[in-house]
């Protein structure tokens, strides 16, 4: 995905060197792996998982937490064992999966948009929305994440959608300071004053100029973003307050198995968090190499 | 220096009376907290009586204006919940997660600063790179199910460590603490590795990056010059430079960690403010939601304030800088 998004910025022949260049550590091409490999396990979830673990019907509670390797009445292998419904933790996972991944992917972009459009507000019109916007900034950098997410539930309530909300509200700030960072010194290059000199509107100024040349650190903040925002929805659904047990995310298959772990049932939450695991430490690798890369300011 | 001081204290103010509007209103508006106190059987007289009780009947600014003259005198109403004063709760389990915190940032200083300074001066060493690998582990590793894998290795496997609680406590200066007692001592470990995980990475990667950038410098080209002992370089000339960023992360993950503390302490049922917490959002206990965000951001202003102060006084150029 990384690769994509320099395309408009680099012509053709740049953006192939790069994307050799990006693969050539081994971290990256490992991360960038496993990384499409669990993209594309999580979109084709309905058609290679055993069994769909959101349909009761689907569900017998008599296959309820059997070790990995055992069979169902019907004969359906359960590789990774059953949780406490008989629901098949593979499948649980490769679903799981997918309500995380758009959590953390729609949060961080959303996050993006809102943070890098006030940032680029604030350097280019300066003045008191600058001050103002920038003291909102310091006054949420200075409450952790977790913390303002937990403030925005308490206030919303509990569900996925106002964990993304949460999240959202909570990153969009991190995204404003560096865009700002950015594009202060960008504004001073002498292709914006040929721009400002041609009269060219300020919004085209400001999207088709100054924006191009912020985007490389968003780009790099964003995918790290993606996988703390992984990270914190199954946290979160992990306290109970994020995704419903009748549709399970990654932190509520752990979450499941949390209490039947003191009885030896440890597959329920071990096998959940290991793709948890692997998802936060690809989308790292991955992210790694793209700041080595891109080498932004301001992180 | 006084003129600056005096500046962010009342930056400070404003800042919490800000967090107060939004915490309360937010809280007030959203959530409606008639419906879980009120048997849904009971008739219109008891309804009434009740939220004329808790004064959820009053207008909005003034429901504000009660709360605000309620938190100068420290008093959050009472919980819906355990019929007691809000800040009583949060206060009695305020040391837990005090003890567990500090102890976590014990660990991460003790382990992290050590390792980051290795790995640091002695880069392309083998060792450095599992350092650094391991780090990466550390960043990755979703706390909650790093707590989860200890309490099935070390309580249910190998059974060495208890799993849940604080065990015993002895008292010191009128609080009950756990780490004075041996079985409080055990009973602290996992909880407290757990927390300290995250922060153990961030204080081994700042380390290490500061030491990398103070290396090269011409001071300490100077000092070796000079003849200096190696670990006079090192101890006086590196780390002292090497001090604000920690101290800064110090002040600041102390802080995120008394927040992370939430999730530490709902796995290994620790008994402190971050557990009461999260089963006070699931209860709608409004009262106790709002005396603990409210903690969170006295917390928070203090300890930014006094991570200002310490820059002023470990680096004069921001000493100048405020004046100026």
């Amino acid at each position: 995905m990384s690769n994509a998004d320099t395309t408009p910025i680099a012509p053709e022949p740049l953006a192939r060197q790069r994307i050799i260049q990006y693969l050539s550590a081994p971290g990256a091409a490992i991360g960038m792996t496993l990384l499409v490999v669990i993209v594309l396990l999580a979109v084709f979830a309905p058609l290679i998982s055993p069994q769909n673990p959101y349909d009761l019907m689907q569900l017998d509670i008599m296959d309820g937490r059997l070790p990995p390797g055992s069979e169902s009445y019907s004969g359906m292998p359960y590789y990774l064992g059953t949780d406490n419904q008989g629901r098949d933790i593979l499948s649980g996972i490769l679903y799981g999966l997918r309500t995380s991944l758009i959590v953390g992917v729609f949060s961080a972009i959303a996050a993006a948009l809102i943070g890098t459009t006030l940032g680029l507000l604030a350097a280019y019109v300066g003045g008191r929305t600058e001050s103002l916007l920038m003291r909102l900034v310091d006054l949420q950098l200075s409450f952790p994440t977790i913390l303002m997410a937990l403030m925005m539930l308490a206030v919303l309530g509990k569900g996925v959608q106002n964990v993304v909300i949460a999240l959202i509200i909570a990153e969009w700030a991190t995204y404003a300071r560096t865009v700002r960072g950015t594009a202060l010194v960008e504004r001073e290059k002498e292709y914006i004053e040929a721009a400002r000199c041609l009269r060219l509107p300020r919004w085209r100024i400001v999207f088709r100029h100054l924006l191009p040349n912020c985007l490389a650190p968003v780009i790099v903040i964003a995918t790290m973003q993606v996988a703390r925002a992984i990270g914190l929805e199954a946290t979160l659904s992990f306290l109970g307050l994020g995704a419903s047990v009748t549709e399970p995310s990654l932190g509520m298959l752990i979450s499941n198995g949390y209490q039947y772990l003191l009885s030896g049932y440890y597959w329920i939450s071990f096998f959940p968090g290991i793709a948890l695991l692997v998802t936060i430490v690809a989308i790292n690798l991955a992210g790694d190499r793209l700041r080595d890369i891109l080498n932004p300011r301001n992180i | 220096m006084i003129t600056s001081l005096i500046r962010r204290s009342i930056q400070a103010l404003f800042v919490i009376l800000a967090m107060t509007l939004i915490v309360f209103i937010g809280v007030s508006v959203i959530g409606n907290p008639v419906d879980i106190l009120i048997n849904p059987d009971a008739n219109a007289a008891e309804r009434t009586r009740v939220i004329a009780h808790y004064g959820l009947d009053q207008p909005l600014w003034r429901q504000y204006a009660i709360f605000l003259q309620g938190l100068l005198h420290g008093d959050f109403g009472d919980s819906f919940v355990y019929g007691r004063p809000a800040l009583g709760l949060i206060l009695e389990r305020m040391p837990a997660t005090l003890e567990l915190a500090f102890s976590a940032l014990v660990i991460a200083l003790v382990v992290g600063l050590p390792l980051g300074l290795y790995a640091g001066l002695y880069p392309d060493r083998l060792s450095s790179r599992v350092i650094m690998s391991g780090s990466i582990l550390g960043f990755s590793l979703p706390t909650f199910w790093v707590g989860l894998m200890f309490i099935l290795v070390f309580a249910v496997e190998l059974g060495w460590l208890p799993s849940n609680g604080r065990g015993d406590t002895a008292e010191l200066f009128g609080v009950r603490w756990s780490f004075l007692t041996g079985d409080g001592m055990r009973h602290l470990l996992l909880p407290a590795l757990n927390l300290a995980l995250f922060k153990t990475s961030l204080v081994l990667r700042l380390t290490r990056a500061g030491v990398q950038e103070v290396l090269p410098q011409d001071y300490i080209k100077f000092a070796r010059a000079k003849g200096l002992r190696e670990s006079r370089v090192i101890s006086v000339h590196v780390l002292k430079n090497l001090m604000i960023p920690v101290v800064t992360i110090i002040g600041l993950e102390f802080g995120s960690l008394i927040a992370f503390s939430v999730v530490t302490e709902s796995i290994f049922a620790w008994p402190g403010m971050g557990k009461l917490i999260i089963d006070s959002i699931n209860l709608l206990d409004r009262p106790v939601i709002v005396a603990y965000l409210m903690m969170m951001v006295l917390l928070f202003v203090a300890l930014n304030f006094l991570i200002d102060i310490c820059y002023t006084l470990l680096d004069p150029r921001v000493r100048m800088d405020g004046r100026a």
